[in-house]
């Protein structure tokens, strides 16, 4: 079998199937249970650190 | 050690770009090679000068975060986005009235062909290029808690980054290009970017790498895939071999629909990681930050980012539908691109939920209206782009102004007016001020490019399905009803309203430049917080 063919056959079955399970494995671990208190954590992450880095030593200015 | 290497470096790049503006083979590279020669030139006489005298102490603050260069980044997107539509207002009315085409700078300089691709990379480069490069650098900072990595090499990526997009538009004026649509510039400046763009990826990631926050910002998600994504794909597109080292012509590697289909994948993709996935990393950011409430769903969040990274890469063949593609690979492309529909409305609705609980925000806050019309205008363009992938409704809008109006009202409506939110957020905070120095211009701002969106749009949609109509109309024998030049005159109207719907967006533009630099100068700075108000912890 040439280069072409292989690869073409190895797209269309086995890294197809992996690139699937994968996504299918995101959305299962962004749906875990108890990860709510995780994601909300993360998603006010933004609110800190805004003008010094952690740990700079710089006292944040609003706390 | 560093000084010395600096002066053997420039002098060296100095000596090596004098040597190639001698033996150059045409003006654009001879224009190009005198054009590092004076940048290494003076930069040597700077080392030089520099290098034996006393070190001032080492730099105040270095600790804190390094906003300087997003400054410069703030203010060069800026100044490229109303040189990007001034270009494209000047150029739309060179299609209504084709005397513009002026023949005073002699030899093509001054025509549509080579003022089209300077505004094009104009605004997508230069404008959304250097949005995204600074707002990268101001977020990855924020949400890793931590000081860009590599001290000054983030300054290289900002000066390199610009110095490519003064090579690619001189480049397009004096008639270098490849020819291949949103990659023009040729080789040479193609080694440059690669170049800038490895620094850019080095800088980023060791930031992420040297983070105090524990989890990945969802918005780093999106930028990391950006810039890895465009690396890929530029290297891929711009596989060309020289024609000789002393001039700017080089042969694509790739031939026929090959070449096609490397094209737009390239195409494609830099439309889906340069234009969504980089403006949805400033989304993830600033819409949140500026609600002043975390984003909507951050489960959603992460779905959208791996559905969407997933689905893009494969819908390039949509532009290639009815040409010596095989069949299979362009219904493939229509496919994906219907199945990105689905993330891409996914990022719509958590962009706009974000706001649930506080919609008042869109009466008071025109910064807030902005973003949100923005993400309001993705949703738009994610749903017409899809239509048009369908192979039957692509056969009538192909190579038609529908697709020049779907275009725009992406680029308008969502990364300029995404980009404008941002600025607005970030002037005041970068330089310490506590507030724009006018919220009505953000008003009129807001209302000029809105409308000139409108206009711009509902034209291109008018003279598009008219100009695909009048190509497939056939009389009763089957001989075609319309020359092609009937199209044309056909057009003129609605190429007129284009052009305004361009003059009230760059107006937009112009009082949001003179509004930035109104905060800088006179607005009033922050009140720094009183140590009283610690003890509320």
């Amino acid at each position: 079998m040439d280069t072409y063919s292989w690869m073409r056959e190895l797209a269309d079955s086995w890294v197809l199937l992996a690139m699937f399970v994968f996504f299918l494995g995101v959305v299962v671990w962004a749906f875990r249970p108890g990860s709510r208190k995780d994601h909300e954590e993360s998603a006010h992450l933004i609110f800190r650190n805004e003008k010094t880095p952690a740990g700079a030593g710089l006292e944040e200015a609003e706390k | 050690m560093w000084d010395y290497v600096k002066i053997v470096l420039f002098g060296l790049i100095a000596l090596l770009a004098a040597i190639a503006a001698n033996y150059a083979r045409d003006l654009a590279y001879m224009v190009h090679a005198l054009l590092i020669f004076a940048i290494a030139a003076g930069m040597f006489i700077w080392a030089v000068r520099t290098t034996w005298e006393e070190k001032p102490a080492i730099e105040v603050n270095a600790e804190g975060y390094m906003d300087g260069v997003v400054r410069y980044g703030v203010v060069a997107t800026a100044f490229w986005g109303v040189v990007g539509f001034l270009v494209g207002t000047f150029i739309a009315f060179q299609l209504a009235f084709p005397q513009l085409n002026f023949q005073l700078l002699g030899d093509g300089i001054g025509n549509f062909g080579r003022l089209r691709p300077l505004h094009t990379s104009a605004v997508i480069f230069a404008f959304g290029g250097n949005a995204l490069i600074a707002t990268s650098f101001y977020i990855v900072q924020r949400t890793s808690a931590a000081r860009l990595w590599g001290g000054n090499l983030a300054w290289f990526v900002f000066w390199g980054y610009n110095l490519f997009i003064i090579l690619a538009a001189t480049g397009y004026l004096l008639g270098a290009t490849q020819s291949k649509e949103y990659a023009e510039p040729e080789w040479y400046v193609d080694w440059w970017l690669t170049v800038v763009w490895v620094a850019y990826l080095l800088v980023f990631l060791g930031t992420i790498m040297t983070r105090k926050e524990k989890h990945i910002y969802v918005a780093n998600w999106f930028f990391l895939s950006f810039i890895v994504t465009v690396a890929m794909l530029h290297v891929v597109n711009n596989l060309s071999i020289p024609v000789s080292l002393f001039g700017s012509k080089s042969v694509q590697v790739f031939a026929g629909v090959q070449d096609a289909m490397t094209q737009w994948w390239y195409g494609h993709n830099a439309v889906g990681f340069f234009l969504t996935a980089g403006f949805l990393g400033m989304m993830y950011y600033f819409v949140p930050k500026q609600a002043e409430r975390p984003v909507y769903s951050y489960k959603l969040s992460i779905i959208h980012f791996w559905a969407l990274i997933f689905l893009y890469i494969w819908a390039g063949p949509h532009h290639l539908h009815y040409t010596a593609l095989p069949d299979w690979a362009s219904t493939l492309g229509m496919v994906f691109s219907i199945v990105l529909w689905m993330p891409s409305w996914g990022g719509m609705i958590n962009g706009l939920m974000t706001l649930s609980g506080a919609w008042d925000k869109l009466r008071t806050d025109p910064i807030i209206r902005m973003m949100i019309v923005s993400i309001g205008f993705y949703g738009m363009s994610t749903f017409e782009g899809p239509m048009m992938s369908i192979r039957a409704v692509n056969s009538l809008s192909h190579y038609t102004d529908w697709t020049i109006g779907h275009v725009h009202s992406g680029a308008l409506g969502w990364n300029g007016m995404i980009t404008f939110g941002a600025l607005y957020f970030l002037v005041p905070r970068l330089w310490n001020r506590a507030k724009l120095y006018s919220l009505p211009a953000v008003n009129w701002h807001f209302w000029l490019a809105t409308i000139g969106i409108v206009l711009y749009a509902s034209s291109m949609w008018v003279t598009g399905i008219m100009e695909g109509l009048m190509w497939r109309e056939v009389d009763a024998n089957g001989f075609l009803v319309n020359a092609f030049a009937d199209t044309v005159s056909a057009k003129f109207p609605m190429y007129v309203v284009r052009a305004l719907g361009g003059v009230l967006y760059l107006a937009g533009a112009l009082i949001m430049a003179w509004n930035l630099w109104m905060t800088v100068r006179k607005g009033e700075a922050r009140v720094p917080a009183t140590a009283a108000a610690v003890a509320a912890e």
